[in-house]
C-alpha cells in the first residue's frame, strides 16, 4: 500500500515503558514550557519555547510515529516534509527580515 | 500517509508563515491580544492531548501486539474521549471569546484593553487564532470520527498483528494533529510573559 | 490478440467492460478514469479558448470598443483561471499518466482506484463552482489574485471563485499521491527505478510538486476567504496586513505549478524523441535526474514573481541567482533530446513533429525567462506583454505542445484507432505556425512597453496586435482540427494493433485498446529500457 505497511522487518512492538517515558518528557516539556514563559528572558522566550516544542515533536515522530523504527524511505519522507517548510519559512522570512536593509530613496 | 501528511505540514506551515510575520510586524499588539487567551486552559488541552497520544500509540502497539481486542477497543476509546475532552474544553475557550466579544469581524470590541494597543492589529491577531485553531480543531473532528470507526471495527475483531494497517494510519494521522498543538500552544498563548501578572 | 478487421466485433476491451453511464461514473479502472478527466479538461480547455477569443478580438483594435473595461478584466482573469487551474495543471496527469502510469510500471491499476476516481468528483465539483462563477458575473482579479485588490475592494465573484480553485487543489493533491504511491510500490519484479520509462519519472517529479505545494495555495485562498468575509487585515494594508506576505504563499505554490505543467509534457517529449529516433534516450540519467532537480529548485525560486512587489533587494537577488539556475536541468534535457535525434532514424510522424515543435518553442520560452529572471531587465519587462509572450510560449508551445504529442501518440492505444494522418499534420503544421504568430509579436510588444491586461492601447501598437489575432484565429482552427478527427476516428479510424509504431515499453506490449486488468500474468523485466535499433524502420503515421 504505502510507504508504511510493507515494512516486513516489523514485528517490532515498542515496550510500554518507552511509550510512558516519552509521555512524561512530554509532560515535564509543556510544563518547562509554561514555567519558562513566565520568566521575562525577552527574544530567548520564543527560541525556548520552540526548542522544547521541536523536541517534543521529534519524540512524537520517532517514538509514538514509529519512525526510528521505520524504513530509509519513510524517514526521507519526514525529512522531506519538513525541510519544504523550511523552505517556506526561511525564504519568506529573509525577505520580511531584509526589506529595510537598503534605504528607500527620498527617506 | 505520510505522503499525505506531508501535504498536511505544508498546509498548516502557510499559516504557520502567516502567524510568524504578523507576529513579528506587530509584536504588542499580539502580546496583548495573546493575554487575552486562557493559559490554564491551554495547558490543559495540552496535557490531554499528549495523553491521547500515549493512548493512541497503546492502542496501535495492542494490535500489533495482538493483545486482544478489548485492549485495543479500550485505548482507542481513551484516545476517542480524551479528543473529546479537548473538543470540549476548545470549545469552551472559544465561548468565552465569543461572549467577551473577541471575534473578529463586527463584533470586535474586547474590553481592558490598554490604551495604545492598535485594534486592528489585535483583530489580526486573533483572527490567525482562530484560523490556526479552527482548523487544528476540524483536523481534530476528523480524527474522532476516524477513532469511531476503528472502534467499531476493533470490536469485531478486524485488527490482528498480521493487518492493523488502518489503526496505524489513523495513529500517525492522530499524532500529527498532536504535533501540530504542541507548536500551537506556545506560540498562541505564551507570547507574553507577564500576563495576569 | 488483435487481428480482427471489422469494427464490428470488438474484442474485450476496459472500453466494452460495462455499458452504460454508471459504469462509467462509478469506475475503478483508471483508464476509464482518464477518459473521464479527458472529456472534463477538454471541455474546460474550450471555455478557457473562448475567454483568449475575446481577449484577442478586442484586442485587435487599439480602442476598447468591444468591451467595457471591467468586462475585459473578467475575460482574461477567467482565462487564466480556466487555463491554468482547470486544464494545464491536471492535462497530463490526469489523463495521459492515469492511463499509462499504471502499465507502464507493469500493475492493473494504480495503488488507490477509489481515490482516483475521488479526485475526478472533486475536480468537476470545483469546475462546477467556477462555471457558476463564470455565468452569474465572472471575477474580474486577475487569476492571481492579488491583495488587496480581491479581498477588499473587487465587486466580483472573488470567494465562489476562489472556492472552486480550494476544491480543484485537491484533486490534484491526491492524484499526486495516488502516482508517488504506485511508482514506489507496484513497480513490476524486474523493474528497477532506472529501467522506468521517462515519462513515470517525470510524472513521479510532478507529483511531488503537486504534494508539497498544493496545499499552501490552498491555505492563501482560505486566508483571503477570511479575509474577504470577515474583513480582518491579513492582507489588505489598510487593515494592517501585507500584500506581499499574500504574493510569496501564493507564488511559493504558484511557481512550482508552472513545473507541474511542464514536466509532464517534458516526459511525453522523452518518450517521442527516443521512439522515433528509434534510439534510446541520450543520458536516460541525466534527463530522470534533471525532472527530479526542476522539481526541487522550483520551490526555490517564487520570488521572481515579487522582484518590484518592494520584496527585499537582497532576497530579490537570491532569487534571481536561484532562477538562473533552475534553467539549467532543463536546459540539459534539450540538449538530451537533440543529441537523441543525432544520428537516429528518423520519422516525421505526428507526435515526433508536436515534439520537435516542443524544443524549439520551450527553448524559447525558456530564455526569455531568463531575461525575466535578471532583476534589471525585470524592472522593464514586468507586467507587460513579454511576460504574456514567455509564459505562452512555454505553457502553449511547451505544454500544450507535449500534451498533444502525447494524445497523438497514445491514441491507438487508448482507444485501438488511428487519427487521420494527413489532417493530423495539417493540424500541427497549423498549431505551430498560428502559434508563432500569436506570441512572437507580444514579444516585441513588451520590450516597447504595452502593458498586459489592458486593452487600450496606443496606436503604434496595432500592427503587433493584429498580428497577434491573427494568428490567434489560426491557431484556434489548429485546435479544433484534431478535435474533429479525434471524434471522428473513434468511430471511422483505421484498427489500431498493440504497437503501430514499433516503440518499446510495458503499455505497448498489451492489446489496444487495453483490457480492464492491463496485464494477464504480471510482467517480469529482464531488459534495460528502450531497447531501439537505429537501423530498424517502421511503418509509422
Amino acid at each position: 500500500m504505502d510507504s508504511q505497511t510493507v515494512h516486513t522487518p516489523h514485528p517490532h512492538i515498542v515496550p510500554i515503558p518507552v511509550y510512558v517515558g516519552v509521555f512524561l518528557a512530554l509532560v515535564v516539556g509543556t510544563i518547562v514550557t509554561w514555567q519558562v514563559a513566565l520568566i521575562d528572558l525577552g527574544r530567548l522566550n520564543v527560541v525556548v519555547a520552540l526548542t522544547i516544542a521541536v523536541t517534543k515533536a521529534t519524540l512524537v515522530v520517532l517514538f509514538f510515529m514509529h519512525v526510528k523504527y521505520s524504513t530509509k524511505l519513510t524517514k526521507l519522507v519526514v525529512l522531506a516534509g519538513i525541510f519544504w517548510l523550511l523552505i517556506l519559512l526561511t525564504i519568506t522570512e529573509s525577505d520580511l527580515l531584509t526589506r529595510t536593509w537598503m534605504g528607500v530613496p527620498g527617506r | 500517509m505520510w505522503v499525505f501528511l506531508l501535504t498536511e505540514i505544508m498546509f498548516f506551515g502557510g499559516m504557520f508563515m502567516a502567524y510568524l510575520a504578523y507576529r513579528q510586524i506587530y509584536p504588542e499588539s499580539f502580546a496583548a491580544a495573546s493575554s487575552k487567551l486562557n493559559v490554564t486552559l491551554g495547558m490543559c488541552n495540552t496535557l490531554v492531548l499528549i495523553g491521547s497520544s500515549l493512548t493512541m500509540a497503546l492502542a496501535v502497539r495492542c494490535a500489533a501486539a495482538g493483545s486482544g481486542k478489548k485492549l485495543i477497543v479500550l485505548f482507542l476509546i481513551l484516545t476517542l474521549l480524551l479528543g473529546g475532552a479537548f473538543l470540549g474544553i476548545k470549545a469552551k475557550e472559544y465561548y468565552d471569546k465569543w461572549i467577551h466579544h473577541e471575534v473578529p469581524g463586527a463584533n470586535f470590541h474586547p474590553d481592558e484593553w490598554p490604551a495604545d494597543v492598535d485594534m486592528s492589529h489585535a483583530s489580526l491577531y486573533f483572527a490567525l487564532y482562530f484560523g490556526m485553531t479552527g482548523l487544528h480543531a476540524s483536523h481534530m473532528i476528523v480524527g474522532v470520527g476516524l477513532l469511531t470507526f476503528l472502534i467499531i471495527r476493533a470490536s469485531r475483531g478486524a485488527y490482528t498483528p498480521a493487518w492493523h494497517t488502518p489503526v496505524e494510519m489513523v495513529g500517525l494521522y492522530w499524532h500529527f494533529v498532536d504535533i501540530v498543538w504542541i507548536f500551537l500552544f506556545p506560540l498562541l498563548y505564551l507570547i507574553d510573559p507577564h500576563f495576569g501578572k | 490478440m488483435l487481428t480482427a478487421t471489422k469494427a464490428i466485433e470488438q474484442p474485450k476491451s476496459y472500453l466494452t467492460d460495462g455499458y452504460g453511464l454508471k459504469s462509467w461514473l462509478l469506475t475503478s479502472d483508471h483508464k476509464r478514469i482518464a477518459i473521464l478527466y479527458l472529456i472534463s479538461i477538454t471541455f474546460f480547455f474550450f471555455i478557457g479558448g473562448l475567454f483568449a477569443a475575446m481577449i484577442r478580438l478586442e484586442l485587435a483594435t487599439p480602442a476598447g470598443d468591444l468591451l467595457e473595461s471591467d468586462v475585459y478584466n473578467k475575460m482574461f482573469t477567467m482565462h487564466g483561471i480556466v487555463m491554468v487551474f482547470f486544464f494545464l495543471i491536471p492535462s497530463i496527469p490526469a489523463t495521459l499518466g492515469n492511463f499509462l502510469i499504471p502499465p507502464m510500471v507493469g500493475a492493473k491499476d494504480l495503488a488507490f482506484p477509489k481515490i482516483n476516481l475521488l479526485s475526478w468528483y472533486i475536480y468537476v465539483l470545483g469546475g462546477i463552482f467556477t462555471l457558476y462563477v463564470l455565468l452569474t458575473g465572472g471575477v474580474d482579479t486577475g487569476w492571481t489574485f492579488y491583495t488587496p485588490f480581491s479581498t477588499s475592494y473587487s465587486n466580483t465573484y472573488v470567494m465562489a471563485a476562489a472556492v472552486g480553485v480550494f476544491i480543484s487543489g485537491f484533486s490534484s493533491i491526491l492524484t499526486g499521491l495516488n502516482f508517488i504511491v504506485t511508482i514506489h510500490r507496484m513497480r513490476a519484479p524486474g523493474l528497477t527505478w532506472f529501467r522506468l520509462p521517462l515519462f513515470v519519472w517525470a510524472n513521479y517529479a510532478t507529483s511531488m510538486i503537486q504534494i508539497l505545494g498544493t496545499p499552501v495555495i490552498a491555505v492563501t485562498i482560505l486566508l483571503v476567504a477570511l479575509e474577504r468575509g470577515l474583513h480582518i487585515g491579513v492582507f489588505d494594508p489598510a487593515l494592517g496586513g501585507d500584500p506581499v506576505l499574500f504574493q510569496h504563499l501564493f507564488w511559493f505554490y504558484s511557481h512550482p505549478a508552472v513545473y507541474i505543467m511542464i514536466l509532464p509534457s517534458m516526459g511525453v517529449v522523452s518518450e517521442i524523441i527516443s521512439t522515433f529516433s528509434r534510439k534510446k534516450p541520450f543520458g536516460y540519467t541525466f534527463i530522470a535526474f534533471s525532472s527530479v532537480a526542476i522539481a526541487v529548485f522550483g520551490f526555490l525560486v517564487w520570488g521572481h514573481h515579487l522582484f518590484v512587489s518592494s520584496q527585499s533587494v537582497y532576497a530579490g537577488m537570491v532569487f534571481s541567482i536561484l532562477s538562473y539556475i533552475v534553467a539549467i536541468p532543463s536546459a540539459i534535457k534539450v540538449f538530451n533530446w537533440t543529441a537523441t535525434m543525432y544520428k537516429g532514424s528518423i520519422s516525421l510522424s505526428t507526435p515526433m513533429l508536436y515534439s520537435i515543435g516542443f524544443i524549439g518553442l520551450f527553448t524559447i520560452g525558456g530564455l526569455t525567462g531568463l531575461f525575466l529572471a535578471s532583476l534589471g531587465m525585470n524592472v522593464h519587462l514586468t507586467d507587460t506583454y513579454f511576460v504574456i509572450a514567455h509564459f505562452h510560449y512555454v505553457m502553449v508551445g511547451g505544454a500544450i505542445m507535449g500534451y498533444l504529442s502525447g494524445l497523438h501518440f497514445w491514441w491507438p492505444k487508448i482507444t485501438g484507432r488511428m487519427y487521420p494522418v494527413v489532417w493530423s499534420k495539417v493540424a500541427a503544421v497549423l498549431i505551430f505556425l498560428g502559434f508563432n504568430l500569436t506570441f512572437f509579436p507580444q514579444f516585441i510588444l513588451g520590450f516597447l512597453g504595452m502593458p498586459r491586461r489592458y486593452h487600450v492601447y496606443p496606436p503604434e501598437f496595432q500592427v503587433y496586435n493584429v498580428l497577434s489575432s491573427a494568428g490567434a484565429t489560426i491557431l484556434g482552427l489548429g485546435y479544433i482540427i484534431p478535435f474533429v478527427y479525434f471524434m471522428w476516428s473513434l468511430k471511422k479510424g483505421k484498427l489500431a494493433g498493440p504497437n503501430p509504431w514499433g516503440a518499446t515499453g510495458l503499455e505497448w506490449q498489451i492489446p489496444s485498446p487495453p483490457p480492464t486488468e492491463n496485464f494477464e500474468v504480471t510482467p517480469v523485466i529482464t531488459g534495460e529500457a528502450y531497447e531501439y535499433h537505429a537501423q530498424e524502420v517502421v511503418e509509422v503515421g
